[in-house]
């Protein structure tokens, strides 16, 4: 078991190796923001100034090894636009796009379980149809015309939520987030359903398919010839086993949410990593794009590593296979 | 009588009730500034956020027309040498006095904050600062220096007592952050919000809020419609394709007037072989932009008011030069050339171009007004008179660098560009230096010029106009440099002139900003 653990996590390391020369070599190719960070009015000496300054007259060889060198002791190199360490810009936002897409999962589970049981039970009515139709159409709707349909309905047409920002904020067991407020409910709400729709719909075709499956089994027939009523037969014999693979999917897809929230932040002004990596590509701000890769990077690593072990702990055929390599 | 007591007492009651509703204000921004310490970026979202909390010595109003902030009189004494008298009175927000020390401080400070992505050197280099008695300034220059109260408009005044070993941090957190400003600093949450209080101590017009809040919203849709959801009170610029829209809405209440930012193109002067020029068969020739009659041609070939029209909804003006008419410095004579594609044709003939040739116009699509769809229009245009354009737009961080360094030793890499210049200064000088005087690092001069325009007249009466003290004396040079460079030699083509949109909640109207900046103290009761 920790031999596969330290084999993984040598795995990792050399990941976000390869990843950092992939980032730095990609956004020195596309340029630099020198030109738009300095005023246009300045003169050539102060243009070669914040040149030198960011380091950017060096070759980009010599730029990385720095970097390398830095970021062994922990720093990953200070913004070009906020001249504060990339690192504390990033764990600074961090919560905020946290608490999205936990309250996102939430309203997709939510919404997607029950919707998916129902579709799968009764897989010929209208409603099932409206239901697996509506499914399609949060695959496929774009993000950010959705967040503006949102916005134009619930914040502006009816006036019952805001339209933007993250709301007032509360400290509840040592952890600060909106999420304790009713002002921060309130904002979370419409940014949260604009990112869940895509995940509720994968989890509404999941559930369904699982129901459709596991509802012609022996034990669901032998449930209902004990003469079970139908709620138990779904919420103990059929919920308990759909869930199995839809929980695998949510744990692995948690951490697309995060990474991906950057659209619906956009649209929603939410001041969370998603909205800084976005504004700091279009800055080509070198030190907080690398940094924030690398972090998601290690999320992900880490994310699947823990899928990993749990299932060699949960799976004996996946741990006999390990021992005997 | 009982009628009219009665509208009285209404119309106390609608005021009671905007002055009640007055006292907040929330602000959706579309540029966050990068800092709240106002020496650490040189830039516009910056500075337009600093009038708020710091004060500079002289003031620029929404025409950029100077006016006593800190200082209430400054004038040469001789040559090289300003003197400037300082308020009396004044109280930093928290209750000390302001006093010469703290401006020897600050220009000592403002050139020197580390990590700076754009210093306020370029406003303060080779001034020498020099405490005469507790409210008297002396700067000093080597040469004469006629705008030393437009550079005095750039840098904010921060105190000595509070800035002293102070980083950018610390003005991030609101240690350091103490101004004289009509607004005192409360809070920065970046990329969520900025809270300021009102100071009631201000030395100018009382502010008329008692809170303000800051919302970067970047996206212009969700600007519009936290406006419209009644989230936010105010916001800035507003897309040209909205305003129409919001023209409809009687809560809603637009404010637009035109910026000193002139949308020009700019041509290589300087190689005789242009990398994007070909002739119609993709064979190699000499470069036409070097001769004037095909400049002018393409100048003639740009029908602005259809570009305005069309491309710009209306909201743009059409360019003659490079300031609108007003500012100091500008052409009386030079009006936006005529339309006249015929005339194209046979100036491009004269010049041995009758058949025309290929080039491709590079831009970029994301900083300046529907700047992609300008070039794409311009293109049209130029195919009229057989110049056959096609165009190539990229993001603003790609093209910036290309354009003015892509080439090989640094040099400009496209041959025909459209681009954009906001004179900071609000003077005519502003645009002359950087664009069309001979590109000079040892000078300074030039630091913009992408087409490498050069002509020894134009070059002397710029330099010429920079050492005038005498205002109308310098505003006449710095007109006929602008004659000749733009009217004669063509060495740059000035399109339009933006227009910049705010928008407000019906209770309000902006002071539209030439400068293009968004600042509350403009906001007023409708």
């Amino acid at each position: 078991m920790t031999g596969f653990v330290f084999k993984r996590s040598l795995q990792s390391i050399l990941v976000l190796f390869v990843m950092s020369i992939l980032v730095f070599a990609g956004v020195n190719l596309v340029g630099d923001p020198v030109d738009m960070l300095i005023n246009p009015e300045s003169d050539q000496e102060e243009i070669e100034r914040v040149i030198r300054d960011l380091g950017l007259d060096r070759p980009i060889t010599e730029q990385y090894w720095f970097f390398l060198l830095n970021a062994f002791q922990g720093d990953l190199g200070k913004s070009f636009v906020f001249g504060e360490p990339a690192l504390k810009l990033i764990i600074q936002r961090m919560p905020a796009t946290f608490e999205l897409a936990l309250f996102s999962l939430f309203i997709a589970i939510l919404f997607g379980i029950p919707l998916g049981i129902y579709a799968g039970l009764k897989p010929n009515s209208k409603v099932s149809r409206t239901i697996m139709a509506g499914s399609i159409l949060g695959f496929s709707m774009p993000t950010f015309w959705v967040g503006i349909l949102l916005i134009m309905f619930f914040a502006v047409h009816l006036g019952w939520l805001p339209s933007t920002g993250r709301g007032d904020v509360a400290t509840f067991l040592g952890i600060k987030s909106s999420l304790f407020t009713i002002d921060g409910l309130s904002h979370v709400f419409l940014p949260a359903f604009n990112l869940a729709l895509f995940k509720m719909s994968s989890i509404i075709r999941l559930t369904r398919a699982g129901t459709r499956e596991i509802i012609l089994q022996d034990y669901i027939t032998f449930a209902r010839s004990k003469g079970l009523s139908e709620e138990k037969i779904v919420l103990v014999h059929l919920l308990r086993n759909i869930l199995i693979p839809v929980v695998t999917v949510i744990g692995l897809e948690f951490g697309s949410l995060i990474a991906f929230s950057t659209v619906t932040e956009t649209v929603f002004a939410w001041p969370g990593m998603g909205k800084l990596i976005i504004d700091s590509i279009y800055n080509l701000d070198r030190p907080v794009i690398v940094a924030y890769l690398l972090i998601i990077v290690t999320f992900f690593v880490f994310l699947n590593l823990v899928v990993d072990i749990l299932y060699s702990v949960l799976d004996p055929r996946v741990r006999v296979k390990g021992n005997n390599e | 009588m009982r009628v009219l007591r009665l509208f009285s007492i209404g119309m106390a009651a609608i005021f009671v009730s905007a002055s009640a509703m007055a006292t907040d204000l929330r602000i959706g921004l579309k540029s966050e500034p990068s800092s709240i310490d106002p020496h650490y970026h040189n830039l516009t979202p910056n500075s337009a956020f600093a009038t708020h909390i710091f004060s500079t010595l002289v003031g620029s109003d929404e025409n950029q027309q100077h006016f006593p902030d800190l200082a209430v009189s400054w004038e040469p004494i001789n040559d090289t040498t300003w003197e400037f008298k300082l308020r009396k009175g004044v109280k930093w927000h928290d209750g000390k006095d302001f006093t010469a020390d703290d401006v020897i401080f600050t220009a000592e400070r403002a050139q020197n904050v580390p990590n700076s992505p754009s210093s306020y050197v370029t406003y303060l280099k080779g001034k020498t600062f020099e405490k005469i008695d507790s409210h008297t300034i002396h700067i000093k220059t080597e040469k004469p220096y006629p705008l030393m109260p437009n550079d005095m408009t750039t840098v904010k005044i921060v105190s000595k007592h509070a800035g002293t070993g102070a980083t950018t941090e610390d003005y991030n957190s609101g240690k350091a952050a103490i101004g004289t400003g009509p607004y005192k600093f409360v809070e920065w949450v970046p990329g969520d919000r900025i809270i300021l209080v009102a100071n009631p101590n201000y030395f100018g017009d009382k502010p008329k809020f008692d809170n303000l809040t800051f919302k970067p919203i970047k996206a212009g849709p969700a600007r519009i419609s936290a406006l419209l959801a009644g989230d936010v009170d105010f916001i800035d610029a507003v897309p040209p394709l909205d305003v129409a829209r919001l023209k409809s809405e009687d809560s809603v209440q637009l404010s637009s007037g035109a910026s000193n930012r002139v949308i020009y193109l700019h041509m290589d002067q300087f190689r005789e072989n242009s990398p994007h020029i070909t002739a119609k068969d993709g064979s190699q020739i000499k470069n036409p932009l070097m001769d004037v009659r095909v400049r002018k041609a393409i100048s003639h070939a740009i029908n602005r008011d259809a570009i305005v029209a069309r491309v710009m909804e209306g909201i743009a003006v059409p360019a003659g030069q490079l300031l609108p008419a007003g500012f100091h410095g500008v052409s009386e004579n030079m009006k936006p050339l005529k339309y006249d594609p015929e005339l194209s044709k046979k100036l491009l003939a004269e010049a041995g171009y009758a058949d025309g040739f290929k080039m491709t116009i590079h831009g970029p699509n994301d900083r300046y007004i529907n700047d992609a769809k300008i070039a794409e229009a311009l293109a049209q245009m130029f195919n009229r008179i057989g110049i056959e354009a096609s165009v190539e737009t990229m993001t603003k961080a790609v093209y910036f660098k290309r354009a003015s360094r892509g080439g090989p030793n640094d040099s400009p890499e496209f041959s025909f560009m459209l681009l954009g210049w906001g004179a900071g200064s609000g003077e005519a000088s502003s645009p002359l230096k950087a664009l069309l005087h001979s590109y000079d690092k040892s000078k300074g001069m030039g630091a913009a010029n992408r087409g490498r325009h050069s002509d020894a007249r134009v070059d002397a009466l710029i330099q010429k106009g920079l050492a005038t003290v005498d205002a109308d004396a310098r505003g006449k040079l710095l007109a006929e440099a602008t004659e000749i460079a733009v009217g004669e030699n063509f060495g740059v083509i000035p399109i339009h002139y933006q227009v910049s949109t705010w928008a407000s909640t019906s209770d309000y109207k902006y002071i539209p900003r030439t400068d293009e900046r968004t600042n509350v103290m403009g906001l007023m009761p409708n």
